[in-house]
């Protein structure tokens, strides 16, 4: 892959999270966006799988069962190509922070997981740039696989990673799933210098920190919309 | 019985010379989890332009090989069950971008390769293939993606038996468009790629593009350039002395001599 956004030399700023379902990710991410906002910055919000025109046929392939490791990825990969050519190029052009919900980070994990050769997986997303902050919300497996089967029992079956015949049990079969997912992040955090977040302490405080950083690391007046609220 | 004496004095079989039976391979990195040694089958693809005549040939092929007692499927582009509906929403509204167009077609490939082509080839099956992955790479270069990259995302397709380019001069392709059709396609006109205000010559511009790419690529992936101006009977000859070769050479590997050997 490439350079960061700013190296790029784009006026906006990327900043991305990731982790495993059930890090807590998501609710920090929306809480970053919310601060950005009240601050009066240009932020914008995309998050992973949410093209429209691409979840059909997403939606279609998960219900028929017709998904490939290979063909879940491209499709994956089609959906990214949407979002990062319409929506997160424009926007960065335009000088806007665009905070994403999952990265590239998640398809170099989960696709070499579902048995993608990495080098192809990389090179498929080759033609998308680096964020200019990625953080890692690390949390020990058993915290985030309580968290998801807290807050939704039945697990669906790519989701629990059925498809990989790791376990015929789907608990069990997640668990395997997410924890091999889990050692690809560990070795990618040090390969992009990924920002760790300890996801067990409270919610509070792990804000607290990401705030910290992204105001160390990114000139957020730069941001803020001239025009009056 | 009779003949046992006689059989044990008979020397091992000198070597033979057996031509290699073609090893079924990826072009790249190919498709996980994939038993090439089980693909029994033949892919034949058939590329060209839009008039090149391939439907008609592939017609003629599969009358010819299924009469010879061989079974055959047909494959194309924007046949997926995956994305195919969504494709051709996607190319009617002109909404997406090249890349995100480049791997809806690269998601349709590999959906038709593995749920219809590798299961075929596996039962023995001939494929004929309508265009293969190096129409959807010379349009994609021709829009100015990165060759690179494309070499990558192909990397998981089967290299095929056969593949023979029908080349047609593009004012013949033309009159062959409008003999079938009275209008040209949008598409295959390249009228996306601002090459001129007038239909006409934008289509004449856009192939001898395409040509050009399809003979850059030619020194990459191995085809066979098959002149298509020539009468249909022609080159239905041609194709079918081609493929009559390919299949008895193959044959060759399925002798008793060579059973024997790898047995």
């Amino acid at each position: 892959m490439k350079a960061t956004f700013a190296e790029l030399g784009f006026p906006g700023r990327l900043i991305a999270v990731e982790g495993l379902d059930g890090s807590g990710k998501s609710t920090q991410v929306h809480l970053l966006q919310r601060w950005l906002e009240q601050q009066g910055c240009r932020v914008f919000f995309s998050e992973w799988n949410s093209s429209a025109l691409v979840k059909s046929a997403t939606s279609k392939g998960k219900k028929q069962n017709l998904l490939t490791p290979t063909t879940f990825s491209l499709i994956h990969a089609t959906d990214f190509a949407d979002r990062y050519e319409r929506q997160l190029v424009p926007l960065l052009r335009a000088g806007y922070l665009v905070l994403c919900d999952r990265y590239v980070f998640t398809a170099f994990a989960r696709d070499v997981v579902r048995g993608c050769p990495p080098d192809w997986v990389r090179g498929l997303y080759s033609f998308a740039a680096l964020p200019d902050m990625t953080f890692f919300f690390k949390a020990p497996l058993e915290v985030s696989l309580a968290r998801i089967l807290d807050n939704r029992p039945v697990l669906k079956f790519h989701e629990a990673g059925l498809d990989l015949k790791l376990s015929a049990d789907p608990y069990e079969s997640f668990r395997l799933f997410q924890g091999r997912i889990f050692e690809q992040y560990l070795a990618l955090s040090t390969e992009f210098n990924f920002h760790l977040i300890d996801a067990v302490q409270r919610i509070e405080l792990q804000q607290g920190l990401v705030r910290q950083l992204v105001a160390h690391h990114v000139d957020l007046p730069g941001f803020v919309s001239k025009r009056p609220a | 019985m009779p003949f046992t004496r006689k059989a044990k004095r008979i020397p091992p079989p000198a070597s033979v010379p057996v031509p290699p039976a073609s090893r079924a391979h990826f072009y790249g990195h190919g498709l996980p989890g994939v038993e090439l040694e089980k693909l029994n089958g033949k892919l034949i693809v058939v590329e060209g332009a839009d008039g090149s005549g391939r439907s008609t040939q592939i017609a003629q092929l599969v009358r010819w090989l299924e009469g010879s007692g061989h079974a055959t499927l047909q494959v194309g582009l924007k046949r997926s069950t995956l994305v195919s509906e969504e494709l051709e929403q996607a190319q009617h509204g002109n909404i997406l971008s090249h890349t995100t167009l480049s791997l809806f077609y690269a998601t349709d490939f590999a959906d038709q390769l593995e749920h219809a082509i590798l299961p075929a080839l596996r039962a023995g099956i001939i494929v004929l293939a309508d265009r293969y992955i190096y129409t959807l790479m010379a349009r994609d270069m021709v829009r100015g993606i990165d060759p690179v990259w494309l070499r990558n995302l192909y990397g998981i397709a089967l290299v095929p038996d056969a593949v023979f380019y029908l080349e047609v001069p593009p004012r013949e392709l033309v009159q062959r468009v409008f003999a079938k059709n009275q209008a040209l396609d949008f598409w295959e006109s390249g009228m996306d790629l601002g090459l001129s205000r007038d239909m006409f010559d934008s289509f004449l511009q856009y192939q001898k593009l395409m040509q050009k790419t399809f003979r850059q690529l030619r020194e990459t992936y191995e085809f066979t350039i098959i002149d298509g101006s020539r009468s249909p009977q022609v080159v239905t000859t041609e194709l079918q002395t081609r493929i009559e070769a390919l299949l008895c050479s193959e044959g060759a590997a399925d002798s008793p001599t060579a059973t024997a050997r790898a047995a």
